[in-house]
């Protein structure tokens, strides 16, 4: 027997029958310290009556995936693995690990996948290995316990109920037919439907309930297969990607994320009218909202603002504020010293709007928006790019600093300019993803937490009161019952009833 | 009084809770384990009160958020989870000296955020990826969750250090007996590997609703992951392999180690959670 070695001290054995009386042995109860433990669907060499051949039952890779062993063994082997990938950044760049590990590990965890290890052959396999393993279990014990779960016809144990432990005997001064009345009722309200059984020494009434409640390990293991299955579906048949959209600007494709410029058309369009950022007044970011626009067939079907937790989703497409920026700028407020005559002039400009420069200095087009101009090595930051057309003579690129207002001096030209203030152009940055499996994962997780739920705090639970009459006005009750788990919660419950006939 | 103070006055209100369970044990004066569960339901009065006031001030502050947000909110729910729990397990089960090692986690989980001089107790603004009902529920179960694991890793240390033969009369004799030990462990076990579960589960759908993706295997999710590993592999443990007793207090152990490092060792590794 398999848990021989961790007896302790086993005093007693029942056999579990509940359900069809003739049908198999499907639980050991070990009685150690005083408590019932119960080793559920114990089966295997000794004990194992079937009369029909279960399905798979000589087959060695059968056998081999219906043991728990291996899920112990998997369990462990997922949780083990999956410390090294936080251990060691995943999915960065390969110049990265050359620095941090050197050649010759970079080699090595090339090989082994560990730069995506969540996504390897291995990790899948092992995760794969786990679903295997609880669809070939599962099925395995539900043809032993399918016939306990739903029964024919739910018979009961007289003996077996006389043999718990947790079984209480007490007198009571009551005649036996007035106490057999109200203990049904008892029992009626308490658990459920009474059957009774009379024999030469006494009447016994039984009850059950929440036999379906055994049921529930097996949605827990359903809701994983609901998970892992949901991951593949996303995987298969959704993406994930990114797109930079600037205010007032319309896309119809998007980036991969994996896979370095894969464009994924949408189907659809989708412009940015406006995106604007808060703050606190400690500085930190207070919200990111973007307003958007879903443009199909030439119409404006959708506008919408969205915010970080808030996304927009169309067709299955979703669409998450993840970052932004400066894309570009408009109504530049420029001042411009004359370095002939000292005078200051101010003008607020568009890209592409030639300015003419007083003192015959030529005409001044703002080409476009910086945002990390290059200078001989050094970035200058945001700024404006132009050029000057003289009245005569080859124009000149100029640049005009944000941060360095007398940058534009040193070039020594018939004006300096500098950036009185200008409004941002933002560019918003979403996360586009399309996952049709979210779905399947989300019904795996309502039926982890009901599977849970049932097998953790609820169990099949049989009651028994048996009256014996004894001469006149005396009778002797036993109160007793079993559960398929939670012994102690079913003491407890038996403690209760016998009270309550007491003051019967 | 601020929040700050209450919470540093419950502080010292849980440390002489310790004393008292650890005095009832080794003095054998049942009456301390007595008062001892008053002044615990006291302390924790207190500290539901600082929450509450916490919370209150966020809003005052302007910023209107729940006391979920940095290291020293959620350690202070942290020791608030764990007594919440400890004193149903008690009312359910009345069994005083079981509190011996269970207790002290509650004093040390707010002496560390009251004392540790690397832990702010200033109320900051959320960020906006905070910003969602979620955070509230997720934080929630996941604290439940951790408060589970913590009261069974007491019960496992208490069963490790009690001697199996009871004929010597020293401390650890004292204490319930195996059997209740062993059971109110894996009840706290079942407990904790659900609400870890609704936990797991409720920052995915969250992650879901933020980034687009419920699962980004962020060092934070990974490890919560293996320590739920690790607790399935303990029910399967028992209910298939017939372990118990001490096989499972160390793997309970083992278990609330690995909760311990999802909780403040992935601080050191690069990730999306910025605390807790
Ligand atoms: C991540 C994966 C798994 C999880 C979360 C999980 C969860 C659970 C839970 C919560 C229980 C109930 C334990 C209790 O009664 O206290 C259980 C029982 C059980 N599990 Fe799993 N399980 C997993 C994988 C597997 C696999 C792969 C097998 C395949 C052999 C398996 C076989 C069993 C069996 C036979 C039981 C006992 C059923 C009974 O009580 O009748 N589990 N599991």
């Amino acid at each position: 027997m398999k848990h021989s070695s961790n007896q302790g001290c086993v005093s007693d054995f029942v056999v579990d029958r509940t359900g069809s009386e003739y049908g198999p042995p499907v639980a050991v109860y070990i009685k150690k310290h005083g408590y019932l433990r119960i080793l559920v669907g114990f089966k295997g060499k000794s004990g194992m009556t079937s009369r029909k051949k279960k399905f798979g039952s000589n087959n060695g890779v059968w056998k081999f995936f219906t043991s728990v062993k291996l899920t112990v063994f998997v369990l462990l082997i997922l949780a083990a693995t999956s410390i090294i990938g936080t251990l060691i950044p995943q999915n960065a760049s390969q110049g990265f690990y050359l620095q941090k590990y050197g050649e010759v590990f970079f080699s090595l965890f090339k090989g082994l996948n560990i730069i995506d290890m969540y996504h390897s052959w291995w990790f899948l396999t092992l995760l794969g290995l786990l679903a295997v393993n609880i669809i070939v279990c599962s099925i395995d014990r539900l043809q032993t316990t399918w016939k306990i779960i739903f029964p024919d016809k739910v018979s009961f144990n007289l003996e077996r109920f006389n043999r718990m432990p947790a079984a209480l005997r007490f007198d009571c001064e009551k005649e036996a037919d007035v106490l057999e009345k109200a203990c049904h009722k008892l029992l009626e309200t308490s658990v459920g439907p009474v059957s009774v059984k009379k024999n030469d020494g006494g009447t016994a009434l039984f009850a059950e309930q929440r036999r379906w409640t055994r049921l529930g390990v097996y949605v827990v293991h359903l809701s994983i297969l609901f998970m892992l299955a949901g991951a593949v579906i996303g995987s298969m048949l959704g993406f994930k990607g990114f797109v930079n959209i600037t205010e007032g600007e319309t896309t119809d494709f998007i980036e991969a994320r994996k896979g370095e410029h894969k464009h994924i058309p949408l189907g659809f369009s989708v412009r940015c009218n406006d995106f604007s950022v808060s703050f606190y007044d400690t500085g930190q970011p207070e919200e990111f909202k973007s307003s958007l626009t879903v443009i199909e067939g030439g119409k404006e079907v959708l506008t919408r603002d969205i915010v970080v937790n808030d996304p927009l989703r169309y067709r299955g497409i979703s669409f998450y504020q993840s970052s932004y920026g400066t894309a570009s700028a408009k109504n530049v407020r420029l001042k411009y010293t004359s370095k002939d005559s000292g005078m200051v002039y101010e003008k607020t400009l568009s890209f592409k709007e030639p300015l003419i420069l007083p003192e015959s200095g030529g005409t001044l087009i703002l080409d476009r928006f910086a945002n990390g101009y290059q200078f001989r090595g050094h970035n200058l930051g945001e700024g404006f790019v132009g050029r000057i057309v003289p009245e005569k003579g080859s124009e000149t690129e100029i640049f005009i600093s944000v941060r360095f207002p007398t940058f534009d001096k040193m070039r020594q030209g018939k004006f300096a300019f500098e950036v009185d203030g200008f409004d941002k152009k933002y560019y918003t940055g979403l996360q586009v993803n399309k996952d049709p499996g979210v779905w399947y994962v989300y019904f795996g997780f309502i039926l982890m937490i009901a599977g849970c739920w049932i097998t953790f705090f609820m169990s099949h639970q049989s009651s028994c009161i048996y009256i014996t009459g004894g001469d006149g006005r005396q009778s002797r009750i036993m109160v007793s019952g079993f559960a398929h788990r939670n012994p102690q919660g079913m003491k407890l419950k038996i403690e209760k009833l016998a009270e309550k006939i007491k003051d019967i | 009084m601020n929040s700050s103070m209450l919470l540093s006055v419950v502080t010292f209100v849980y440390a002489f809770v310790s004393v008292l369970y650890i005095g009832s044990w080794t003095f054998k004066k049942e009456i301390m384990a007595k008062v001892g569960l008053y002044v615990l339901i006291a302390g924790f009065v207190g500290n539901t009160l600082g929450i509450i006031l916490r919370w209150i001030e966020s809003y005052q502050m302007g910023y209107g958020h729940a006391p979920f947000s940095n290291m020293y909110e959620s350690l202070v729910f942290f020791s608030w989870t764990v007594a919440a729990l400890y004193i149903f397990v008690e009312f359910k089960y009345r069994e005083r000296i079981i509190g011996v090692f269970a207790t002290p986690l509650i004093f040390l989980a707010i002496a560390y955020a009251s004392l540790s001089p690397s832990i702010g107790d200033r109320i900051t603004p959320l960020i906006p990826a905070l910003k969602s009902n979620w955070l509230i529920a997720h934080v929630i179960t996941c604290f439940l969750g951790y408060a589970g694991f913590a009261v069974a890793f007491g019960f496992s240390i208490m069963y490790l250090i009690k001697p199996t033969d009871h004929k010597n009369g020293g401390l650890t004799a004292r204490l319930p007996s195996l059997a209740l030990i062993d059971e109110l462990t894996h009840q706290m076990v079942m407990f904790g590997f659900l609400f870890l579960s609704i936990g797991i589960i409720t920052g995915a759908v969250w992650a879901n609703s933020a980034w687009g993706t419920y699962w980004s295997w962020d060092p934070k999710e990974t490890w919560s992951l293996i320590t739920w590993l690790i607790y399935a592999t303990l029910l399967h443990l028992r209910m298939m392999r017939g372990w118990d007793g001490k096989q499972i207090a160390w793997v309970s152990i083992v278990g609330f180690m690995a909760v311990l490092f999802t909780y403040f060792g992935v601080n050191l590794l690069p990730g999306l959670h910025s605390y807790a």
